[in-house]
């Protein structure tokens, strides 16, 4: 084997420049593939990462009606959802998959939060209880968040995020700065951000409009000033985080079981139900897989037209060699060995040209990449398997060469020289 | 007695038909251990017909062979195989070194096919070029050698894994006169220290070389280097 390996290296490196040009085939075939699929795999992480925000695992349980979430701003509370009890968020921190849960009000903004004669436009204010932060996995930048106390005296102050601070702050030290929000006045304590590195993708009008309102900021006030801003009784929502990315829709699902046992509408449509960000991901990662693995039959033809390259040189080599096949046949070689020698040929040789393939696969990724903004994620498993199966490739091909060098006559073959 | 042919025949084509030609007729020979022997003949005479067939490189159409006892004709493809590789060494005209291997990896190859480990192959490997005086040129490649050179190489090869028979066609066919009389003194050691050889050749200056010669004519085996001066030899 050894012998044989030595053999198929010496080969190649003597005929340089033919064995480049024979890998070609394999090497542009691997290389599209490689690309292509850490193109589809930057893209889904992306998506997962977008969707699901990365490591912070939280699951927003809101009022739905029909399938579209409850927008309260012109509407009134609905009859028969109660406010969301301790006992019942004691009962949804208790669930296995559930690392914390915080229940919190919130608005979509489109009027009627202002910082001297700016206005906040889109975005969202929430009226959110201490431990928020911490379920949302959001930490003070500058200032600080709310103390308990505050909550329980009713205190105007509020909490922003980096964008009211770009925005309706005017970039100023948002420390001390007073807002007017539902009429009445909230001292800035502090500016918080996200943990996870937010950087949209959007695939959808759904998207577009979630995006929009996320990037225009949030306002956070005490839960409990809530009804003084807005309106009382007004049920709540709540945000979980889950113990692991996995756990997400199980954490989600079981919250809004919980939640949905304790309400009983008049209004039939209306339940709680959680945004199931994981499965919407897996269907988008789904749909740019579908798209992609067509890409991926094209380039398979060009490993097939990559073989048929490598077997038509394997036969040029057996022809080329056939004295040197005779004289091994000549002193004692058997078929089977003479044999090997070509599979192992072959197999060397597309071997090869599938690790340069990996390559130059991983370079055209990262080329893309800058080019068209997409995002890519080398898939190792992938250039294994390519790797292996440029291998395959070349042991198939390779076979009708090897068995016609190992069926030569070798009085035949000693006579061509 | 290593090699023994009995009326052998070799005809190439379909035997009686317009396009057959018969190349080998009637030949029996008889080789024992340790002797020298050459065939000699011209070109077409059936000489390397012969050659294939004790070579076990060819079947016979009709007679017998045996070599050591072994019933050649009875023997499939890999015992053929193996046979030649165990029990005979063959050196041609043309040399047949690899160019890109050295001297050693060159004589090594045998060895390689019969299973010895790398080191032993090149410790046996450069026994054989020193037995043929090449122990000073065991790294170098059949490009940086001379025509006798790499005919030394060529023996060495053949003779690595200790062969019963060195069957050699045309040894020097593509040497000068002082190199090809190298060659045949080393033939002349090799036989002197019990190799038995069989040379065939169309030169009877070379076959004179042996102590015992035969002749080829037409594919038919005669004694003696002279025509008449034996019988045929069956």
């Amino acid at each position: 084997m050894f012998e044989n390996l030595r053999l198929a290296f010496r080969g190649i490196w003597t005929h340089k420049l033919r064995s480049f040009l024979t890998m070609l085939g394999i090497i542009i075939g691997i290389a599209a593939i490689i690309a292509i699929v850490s193109t589809i795999e930057g893209t889904n992480q992306r998506i997962k990462e977008n969707l699901i925000g990365s490591g912070s695992n939280t699951v927003d349980i809101q009022l739905y009606q029909n399938d579209w979430p409850l927008d309260l701003t012109y509407s009134e509370s609905p009859y028969g959802i109660p406010q969301v009890q301790d006992s019942v968020l004691d009962d949804i921190r208790a669930l296995s998959e559930v690392k914390s849960a915080s229940k919190y009000n919130y608005r979509q903004i489109y009027d009627g939060v202002y910082y001297q004669n700016h206005s906040m436009s889109g975005g969202y204010v929430k009226g959110v209880e201490p431990d928020y932060f911490s379920t949302a996995n959001l930490t003070v930048k500058n200032g600080r968040l709310f103390t308990v106390d505050e909550v329980k005296n009713f205190k105007k102050i509020c909490v922003v995020d980096e964008s009211i601070v770009a925005t309706l702050l005017q970039n100023e030290d948002p420390i001390g700065k007073v807002l007017e929000i539902g009429g009445d006045s909230y001292v800035v304590v502090g500016v918080v951000i996200s943990r996870s590195t937010f950087e949209p993708t959007i695939n959808t009008m759904e998207d577009y409009e979630t995006y929009k309102q996320d990037e225009s900021g949030t306002v956070y006030i005490p839960i409990s000033d809530w009804p003084i801003s807005y309106r009382y009784d007004e049920p709540e929502n709540v945000l979980v985080r889950a113990n692991s990315t996995d756990d997400m829709t199980a954490a989600g699902k079981k919250t809004a079981d919980i939640l949905n046992g304790t309400i009983s509408p008049t209004d039939t449509s209306i339940k709680y139900q959680s945004k199931d960000l994981l499965e919407q991901a897996q269907q988008l990662q789904q749909l740019s897989s579908s798209t992609n693995s067509m890409l991926i039959w094209i380039a398979a033809i060009s490993l097939l037209v990559g073989g048929i390259g490598v077997m038509n040189i394997m036969l040029v080599s057996v022809t080329e060699r056939t004295a040197e096949i005779g004289l091994k046949k000549a002193i004692g070689a058997r078929k089977s060995k003479i044999m090997w020698q070509f599979l192992t040929e072959a197999a060397v040789l597309t071997s090869l040209g599938g690790v340069l393939g990996v390559a130059s696969g991983i370079g055209l990724a990262q080329i893309i990449s800058i080019m068209s903004g997409t995002p890519v994620a080398i898939s190792w498993p992938a250039a294994f398997i390519a790797v292996a199966f440029s291998m395959v490739i070349g042991i198939v091909f390779g076979m009708l060469p090897s068995h016609q060098a190992a069926n030569l006559n070798p009085i035949d073959a000693l006579r061509t020289n | 007695m290593i090699v023994k042919l009995e009326n052998i025949n070799k005809v190439y084509g379909e035997s009686g038909t317009e396009t057959s030609v018969p190349a080998l007729n009637n030949v029996s020979l008889t080789v024992n251990e340790g002797e020298y022997v050459a065939i000699m003949g011209p070109s077409g005479s059936g000489k390397s017909t012969l050659m294939n067939v004790i070579g076990c490189l060819d079947k016979p159409t009709s007679g017998s062979y045996f070599f050591q006892d072994k019933d050649v004709l009875k023997l499939k493809d890999k015992q053929m195989s193996d046979l030649r590789l165990h029990s005979i060494g063959f050196v041609f005209q043309s040399f047949y070194l690899m160019n890109e291997e050295n001297a050693i990896e060159n004589v090594a190859l045998p060895l390689s096919y019969a299973g010895v480990p790398k080191r032993e192959r090149e410790k046996r490997a450069i026994e054989a070029l020193t037995r043929v005086g090449l122990a000073d040129r065991v790294k170098f490649r059949p490009d940086q050698l001379s025509g006798g050179q790499k005919q030394r190489v060529a023996i060495a090869r053949a003779i690595v894994n200790n062969p019963k028979v060195l069957l050699a066609d045309e040894p020097t066919g593509a040497l000068d006169q002082k190199s090809g009389a190298a060659i045949m003194e080393l033939f002349q050691k090799l036989n002197d220290e019990g190799t038995t050889i069989i040379m065939i050749t169309h030169d009877s200056g070379i076959a004179s070389h042996a102590k015992k010669t035969y002749r080829i004519v037409d594919g038919c085996l005669f004694h003696g280097l002279e025509e008449g001066s034996d019988e045929k030899d069956n």
